[in-house]
């Protein structure tokens, strides 16, 4: 029996039941409620303190809830306790027992499930094939790099079988490029075995590459749950809009339905905003450059200022005199851009958001 | 300059360790010749205060008692002490503070203090429990406990305590588990300086024993030497030589592992790169 052959079992279904957890002056999770389907990654994205690490910690079973139930394929485990929930984790510390060899950290859970030795042996080395260690497999923690590392606990998660698999932050502490590998590592692996996922970044750009579905959280609360391109592109709040990706934000004035930036006229997401200025949330790919026709002066007309050249795209920075807005743009169109060239602005009509200005507090 | 620094640097090294050691092994040398002298000015020198340990009565009864009382000292200080400070470092770390300071209490109270607070519990003791010599221990585990606490501390602090046992309980680990395969493997010396320290302690141990009317291997030896001073001596020079081999034993056996050399570091990267491609080509192979 492969990995991939018990995938039959892992497809679980996992439900958070507006799980609220309070710390002494704080609420880290407030109703929360979320259901994984079977087989499905997971993302919850936010900044820290967002609750992220503490919804999975509560599935995990390494926190109590003050209220709520998790369920995990039917079974209600919340007051069972972390070591019989077979959960499989990976922390975002380096977690292998130093005093291991790497075979031995992928055993050790299977002895605790009392797996005689042959088929622990023979587990073990599945396993650590699976994650492309078998090679290192007789090696101490303090023997391997940080991503190897990070294998191996990969690894002996995996071997115990587990229902759910936890990823809390696995990458946070490796460099760009390994993590970018062991990202997709993780996710083929993921799909091969087919199990049930919840990862918990900070990052968007990782949590946008690996998940099914991205859970974007603020102050214990779910924002946005979706796609990776939905939440990316048709951000359901001004929070989600501002956390993922790059925000322009302009000023503007809602009219029937649509928002009136600097002359052009865009469709808005929630078309019942009542009129009445307010700030368009406007992406920077959305934003277009033109160098020819007509540049005589006008809201949309700018001075380059900057142009930051990320790989395959370019950021270019425009001055309009009262803001500034950001572009961003293939780099073979970017390149007859320097900083003093003077640009018109367009705006693509796609629907965006909009934010209201906050009414300044008066003395009472 | 770096030359000569480097060779006043092992100058001083070496005066530094002579003079040490002169201060350390000078007065045992000292000890072991008087235990060897004979009984008279021109005696020759002789081994009978020596081989006197054995036929003396009551001093094997006390070298044993106090060997016992050190090796459960040693454990029961373990078993109380370790679990409680993981324990508190993991779950009540706001605790970890009061932890501390009554751990350190003892030394601030003198030995002497502390027996006669003790006095009414021995005698109780000594009346309705146990008369023997091993109800010592009980206090003998309050006496030990700021050395231990502390050995225990710097082991403790050195292992990432948190994630190592979330982790151990993921994978199915019950409390006794995770003390017995990950806290306790991964911190070998840290147990050992607590132990060795502990049982030093017990061993050189003499207020505890004579005032609460015990007969350990230090109270044996007071009374040895009032009748005979040279066997009283050597019997002071074993145990030296002995608490000596004990820590000999904890710099050489209690080192943490070599680190990885550069070398070494150099071929994990390849070896990295190498097994990447290798899960690769298994992924294709698939």
């Amino acid at each position: 029996m492969t990995a991939g052959g018990s995938a039959g079992r892992s497809r679980v279904e996992v439900r958070l039941e507006d799980l609220t957890r309070k710390y002494a002056t704080t609420t880290a999770l407030d109703r929360l409620t979320l259901t994984l389907a079977p087989g499905e990654l997971v993302a919850l994205l936010g900044p820290s303190g967002c609750g992220k690490t503490t919804a999975l910690r509560l599935l995990a079973g390494l926190e109590e809830a003050d209220s709520g139930r998790v369920v995990i394929d039917g079974e209600d485990v919340t007051n069972v306790p972390a070591n019989r929930r077979n959960i499989g984790m990976v922390f975002q510390a380096y977690s292998l027992f130093p005093h291991m060899t790497a075979r031995k950290n992928v055993e050790f859970g299977l002895q605790m499930q009392h797996v005689g030795l042959a088929e622990r042996r023979d587990r073990a080395t599945e396993v650590l094939e699976l994650v492309g260690l078998s090679m290192h497999a007789n090696k101490f923690a303090h023997q391997m790099s940080g991503g190897q590392q990070q294998r191996v606990a990969l690894a002996r998660a995996l071997a115990i079988r587990p229902r759910v698999l936890l990823l809390d932050e696995p990458l946070s502490a490796l460099d760009a490029k390994v993590r970018a590998r062991l990202r997709d590592e993780i996710r083929r692996v993921q799909m091969e075995v087919g199990i049930t996922t919840l990862f918990v970044t900070h990052d968007q750009e990782e949590a946008l590459a690996i998940a099914d579905r991205v859970g974007v959280m603020q102050s214990g609360h779910l924002e946005q749950l979706g796609p990776p391109t939905e939440v990316y592109s048709r951000p359901a709040t001004p929070f989600v809009a501002d956390f993922v990706g790059l925000t322009n934000r302009i000023k503007g004035v809602v009219r029937d339905g649509s928002v009136d930036v600097r002359g052009e006229s865009i469709p808005l997401v929630h078309p019942d905003v009542a009129d009445g200025p307010a700030t368009a949330l406007i992406r920077p790919e959305a934003v277009s450059l033109a160098t020819n026709g007509d540049l005589a002066d006008g809201p949309l007309v700018g001075i380059v200022i900057a142009v930051a050249f990320l790989g395959a795209t370019s950021r270019v920075t425009v001055d309009l005199g009262d803001t500034t807005v950001l572009a961003q743009m293939p780099t073979s169109a970017a390149t007859l851009l320097k900083a003093g060239t003077k640009v018109r602005l367009a705006m693509r009509t796609d629907p965006v958001l909009v934010q209201r200005e906050e009414p300044a507090t008066t003395a009472p | 300059m770096n030359r000569s620094r480097r060779r006043r640097l092992q100058i001083f090294r070496i005066v530094v360790f002579v003079v040490l050691g002169a201060f350390f092994l000078g007065p045992i040398g000292a000890m072991f010749e008087f235990s060897t002298r004979g009984n008279s000015v021109n005696a020759p020198r002789t081994l009978s205060a020596w081989t006197a340990i054995g036929t003396t009565p009551g001093l094997g009864d006390a070298i044993i008692a106090s060997l016992e009382l050190a090796a459960i000292t040693s454990v029961v200080m373990l078993v109380l002490v370790l679990p409680t400070m993981v324990w508190v470092r993991l779950r009540l770390p706001g605790l970890s503070r009061v932890i501390e300071f009554i751990c350190l209490m003892p030394l601030t109270v003198p030995a002497i203090a502390l027996v006669v607070g003790m006095r009414p519990i021995y005698i109780w003791i000594s009346i309705n429990v146990t008369d023997s010599i091993l109800a010592l221990a009980v206090a003998y585990v309050i006496l030990v406990l700021p050395y231990s606490y502390r050995a225990l501390d710097a082991g403790l602090a050195a292992l990432d305590l948190k994630t190592l046992t979330e982790a151990a309980r993921s994978l199915g680990a019950g409390w006794g588990t995770i003390m017995w395969r990950v806290v306790v493997p991964n911190m070998p010396s840290a147990i050992l300086n607590a132990s060795l320290l502990s049982v030093a302690l017990v061993l050189g141990e003499y207020t505890f024993a004579n005032l609460l009317n015990y007969e350990n291997l230090q109270v044996a030896i007071a009374y040895v030497g009032l009748t005979s001073a040279g066997t009283s001596v050597a019997v002071a020079v074993a145990s030296l030589v002995f608490a000596f081999a004990l820590l000999l034993i904890l710099s050489f056996v209690g080192r943490p592992p070599v680190p990885v050399s550069k070398a070494d570091e150099a071929d994990l990267q390849t070896g990295r790169m190498v097994s990447l491609s290798g899960g690769l080509i298994g992924r294709t192979g698939r």
